[in-house]
């Protein structure tokens, strides 16, 4: 598989009243064609902020700084804002959170949809329009013709977020960036948006970054996942492989808190993570997450490193092997299987 | 051993600055009230201090002494700081004497017209239905009357005085505060708490006093400052046109009007007066601005 | 879209009839009108003469009938200072209003808009500062006096101008600075807020991520919506402007319609007084029912419904 898009050390900073706030504090990853990378975490943990940073559309205020950001080879960092303007929405598109007000209210779906690919690849409008009715075809939207002239108001919320969807893949785009494309959608919607992106990945060959708070979405799309906590990547690797050995204490809580039918026992309690996040205002050593871990001792406050205990699977404790081999003792004990 | 192991927000995370304490730093960081609120109090503190700062009646005429020009021209003195108008009068005392009326019209009028409109707005948006229908056609017939010419007829029909132009204006420049107290306690009546004040069985009146006026205070503040600005200068405007405040009251308006013929000999007869109106406009519409900025500031504009 | 439009005519109607009512009334705040009319040494035989020739004998609301119908026709009777036909001269008058009202709308919009672009597109900067300190001069600059003092400046210190009079364009000039700045503060702040708010919605968002220009983002998706608040405003603008008119004209002796009401009014023309009263506040009321119409129009929402 090839590797279209390559982070390497991404640092998004804000700088506030009270200091600067370090977000994205140093993650890398790598997404291939026809792989769903899968980012999550709680809110607040920079993933927004990552996908605005790879599509460099943060506030004015925010700091953007990486090693490098490649997208098919080209460093993305080195384009001006004209140079990744050619690149955003043909080369890479992204779709938001919020479809109700994701859409201009004062112009048509159909002027919408076009305006990208006439800008991107200069062609007439008769084209324009036709890959406009071919797309909304392909997301499920009937009478594909006669939406064109529709304005945004008079679509319901899933429908325009399949609007998002179509305009995103207007250009053909290699990397599609998914900012949790279903938070703002009714449940029954969302598990038809997350089956039409996986469709439209396979078909369109694209590499789809996909950003969640929710594991039920992980599970469901993700090839790969890397958990996000307070602007770092603590855990990464295959989505079979991390769910079913969670390495750092992190991810083994949030597993803990979601009930999975046959494993829990009815009344059991579910777990919780106690403490808060903390500050990421000024500067930080050590791991993030040891003021609420249970496994923490003096060495966490030590500057980490991301380690591979197994081939694809990283994680970023230093004590992961201790935790793994208390975990291990404690299910020996339990009688239960892992 | 077990570091920081806390699972609870420490000390400082939880114990900030009081809220009292934010406000005040808000205050007083603001550039805007601080300027604003500096000048407004020079000139309040000149109205009130009136008699001992005015270094003479500012209704005597001294016909010698007329078109005396300030000091700093070359046949000014000391005796006359600001020189003298077209019948003798002192300009200084006339100048300070003439912040009692501006800020007297301005309180005054922004007082009749603010209880006027609250009562209004907060009625329409408290109750809505029939009530809210009526108020917003009032609001919109009110809206629709030119408020200068009403007043100019009204005080030419009825004679000019401070107390009629006060009422005029009180009676006239209620609009924007029942606009705004309407759509705020719109906003209030919506929320949950209003609903469980309604729910545990508390009276209509307990509940706009205790929920919903509170609330509305900030908005309130920031329109009453627009409205006494408004006032103010609408005074100006109707004395400068004959028809406000008559003579031989110091009203800033009528000395620049009483000036006018005399521009080309002596500016400073208009623009004294003139600077000091602009200066009190000035510092409310900052006022305004800044109490805007400081308690909601979702709204600056 | 037919629907709102017949329902805002109906409340036109109805608020210019209720204006209408209260126009004549103010006529009665006196007491007796034919008494004002008459003035202070008039006889007995000299009021009941006004009192017939105007009709004051009859009861209040036959008057008032009489005098909507009456307007409603254009007739509103004789002018008691200028011996003429009222409407002959608001006629006659109009022009000038109109043509100051019209050059100090362009004027305003020709400084404010930009100034409001440039101060969202970059907060707190030099010109974001310029701008807001523009707004906040004009909002507490007396018109009056400011006319006063640039008719000091030009027509005399530097006499480029002319002071008064209305005979060629050169004496348009200073009211329309002063009138237009008068309206400038109001439609800057409004574009300012307005774009900014647009800036940082999600549809621009969605807009820049598409990979437009930053000049199509702003030109065509941000302005298209941030400016339609400002065209309403700028109908009801110009209504203020109509009655602001009244000041400029009369410091510059222009001999416009907002002149003739304040020479009526300080004379006592009562019919003339009640004409220009009435016809403002009509004037007025088109404007909002057309501001109305064209927010409807520009906002997809209510157009399409």
């Amino acid at each position: 598989m090839t590797t279209t898009l390559s982070v390497e050390n991404l640092r998004v900073s804000i700088p506030l009243a009270a200091g600067v706030l370090h977000a994205v504090r140093g993650i890398s990853f790598e997404v291939a064609r026809g792989e769903t990378l899968c980012l999550v975490g709680e809110s607040g943990c920079g993933k927004s902020l990552t996908s605005l940073a790879l599509m460099n559309l943060l506030p004015s205020r925010a700091k953007r700084e990486a090693d490098r950001i490649a997208l098919n080879g080209t460093d993305l960092l080195k384009l001006g804002e004209r140079g990744m303007a050619k690149v955003r929405g043909s080369s890479m598109a992204m779709i938001f959170q919020e479809p109700m007000t994701s859409l201009n209210p004062a112009y048509t779906i159909g002027n919408q949809l076009e305006e990208g690919i006439r800008l991107h690849k200069g062609v007439s409008a008769k084209e324009a329009r036709e890959r406009a009715v071919y797309l909304l075809e392909k997301v499920g939207i009937t009478a594909a013709s006669s939406r064109l002239g529709q304005y945004p108001h008079q679509l319901s919320g899933g429908l325009r977020q399949r609007v998002m969807i179509a305009m995103a893949l207007m250009c053909g785009p290699e990397l599609l960036i998914c900012d949790e494309p279903t938070t703002a959608l009714d449940v029954t919607i969302q598990a038809q948006i997350l089956h039409l992106i996986k469709d439209l990945q396979r078909e369109f060959d694209m590499a789809v970054i996909l950003i969640t708070h929710d594991l039920g979405v992980v599970a469901r799309v993700a090839d790969r996942v890397a958990v996000m906590y307070a602007g770092e990547i603590i855990e990464s690797g295959d989505v079979g492989e991390i769910f079913s050995r969670p390495t750092h204490p992190y991810t083994q809580s949030l597993m803990n808190c979601i009930p999975v039918p046959g494993k829990t026992a009815h009344g059991e309690r579910l777990g919780t993570i106690p403490g808060i996040v903390p500050s990421m205002i000024g500067e930080m050593t050590g791991c993030a997450f040891a003021n609420r871990c249970g496994y923490a001792r003096d060495i966490c406050l030590e500057p980490l490193v991301t380690r591979e205990l197994v081939p694809n699977h990283a994680v970023r404790c230093v004590r992961a092997e201790e935790v793994a081999a208390i975990n291990a003792g404690e299910t020996l004990r339990a009688g239960s299987p892992a | 051993m077990a570091i920081m192991n806390s699972t609870a927000p420490s000390a400082e995370q939880i114990l900030g600055p009081t809220p009292g304490q934010i406000l005040r730093r808000k205050i007083f960081g603001h550039r805007g009230i601080v300027i604003g609120g500096g000048i407004f109090l020079v000139i309040v503190l000149m109205a009130l201090l009136a008699p001992l700062l005015a270094p003479y009646d500012p209704y005597h005429q001294d016909l010698i002494n007329r078109m005396a020009p300030p000091v700093w021209q070359e046949r000014g003195s000391w005796e006359h700081i600001l020189g003298t108008d077209q019948v003798g009068r002192d300009y200084l005392s006339r100048l300070i004497y003439g912040a009692r009326i501006s800020l007297l019209i301005g309180i005054m009028a922004a007082l009749i017209s603010g209880i006027i409109g609250t009562v209004m707005g907060v009625a329409a948006g408290y109750f809505g239905g029939k009530v809210d229908l009526v108020v917003t056609f009032l609001i919109t017939c009110r809206l629709s009357l030119p408020v200068i010419l009403v007043s100019l007829a009204v005080v030419a029909i009825v004679g000019g005085s401070l107390e009629m132009v006060i009422l005029v204006l009180g009676l006239l420049l209620w609009d924007r505060y029942a606009v705004v107290m309407r759509a705020s306690t719109q906003q209030i009546r919506s929320l949950d708490y209003v609903a469980a004040a309604q729910a545990a069985g508390c009276s209509t009146w307990y509940i706009l006093a205790r929920e919903v006026l509170p609330n509305v205070m900030n908005q309130l503040i920031v329109v009453a400052t627009l409205e006494f600005a408004h006032a103010v200068l609408l005074e100006a405007a109707l004395s400068f046109l004959g028809l406000g405040v008559q003579p031989p009251l110091p009203s800033w308006g009528l000395m620049i009007s009483e000036g006018r013929n005399y521009i080309l000999f002596d500016p400073w007869l208009i623009a004294i007066p003139g600077t000091a109106l602009f200066l009190l406009l000035l510092a409310v519409n900052l006022l305004g601005d800044g109490v805007r900025d400081v308690t909601v500031p979702e709204n600056r504009a | 879209m037919l629907l709102y439009t017949a329902k805002r005519i109906l409340l036109a109607i109805l608020v210019s009839l209720t204006v209408s009512a209260l126009v004549f009334s103010l006529l009665y705040l006196s007491g007796d009108p034919a008494t004002a009319l008459a003035g202070e040494r008039a006889s007995q035989a000299d009021i009941m003469a006004i009192k017939a020739a105007y009709g004051f004998d009859q009861p209040v609301y036959i008057q008032y009938f009489k005098w909507l119908a009456g307007a409603l026709q254009g007739e509103f009777g004789e002018s008691v200072y200028f011996r003429m036909p009222v409407i002959d001269l608001i006629v006659d008058r109009l022009p000038v209003t109109m043509m100051l009202g019209v050059s100090a709308m362009i004027f305003a919009l020709a400084l404010s808009i930009p100034l409001g672009v440039l101060a969202a597109m970059y907060p707190n900067s030099l010109i974001d500062r310029a701008a807001l300190l523009l707004a906040v001069v004009g909002q507490a600059l007396p018109s009056f006096w400011f006319a006063l003092m640039l008719i000091v400046l030009f027509a005399y210190w530097v006499p480029i101008l002319p002071a008064s009079g209305s005979d060629s364009w050169q004496h348009f000039v200073l009211p329309t600075i002063v009138l237009g700045y008068y309206a400038t503060p109001a439609f800057m702040r409004l574009t300012r807020t307005g774009l900014l708010d647009v800036l940082s919605s999600d549809y621009v968002r969605t807009a820049r991520a598409k990979g437009l220009s930053p000049a199509k983002v702003l030109f065509k998706h941000a302005l298209r919506n941030a400016i339609i608040p400002v065209v309403s405003l700028a109908a009801v603008q110009f209504g203020f402007m109509l009655t602001g008119s009244i000041i400029i004209e009369t410091v510059f002796a222009l001999h416009g319609a907002g002149f003739l009401a304040w020479e009526s009014i300080s004379r006592s023309d009562f019919p003339t007084v009640q004409a220009v009263l009435l016809l403002f506040s009509w004037f007025y009321i088109i404007l909002t029912f057309l501001a109305d119409l064209l927010n409807a129009w520009l906002n997809p929402r209510i157009r399409v419904a």
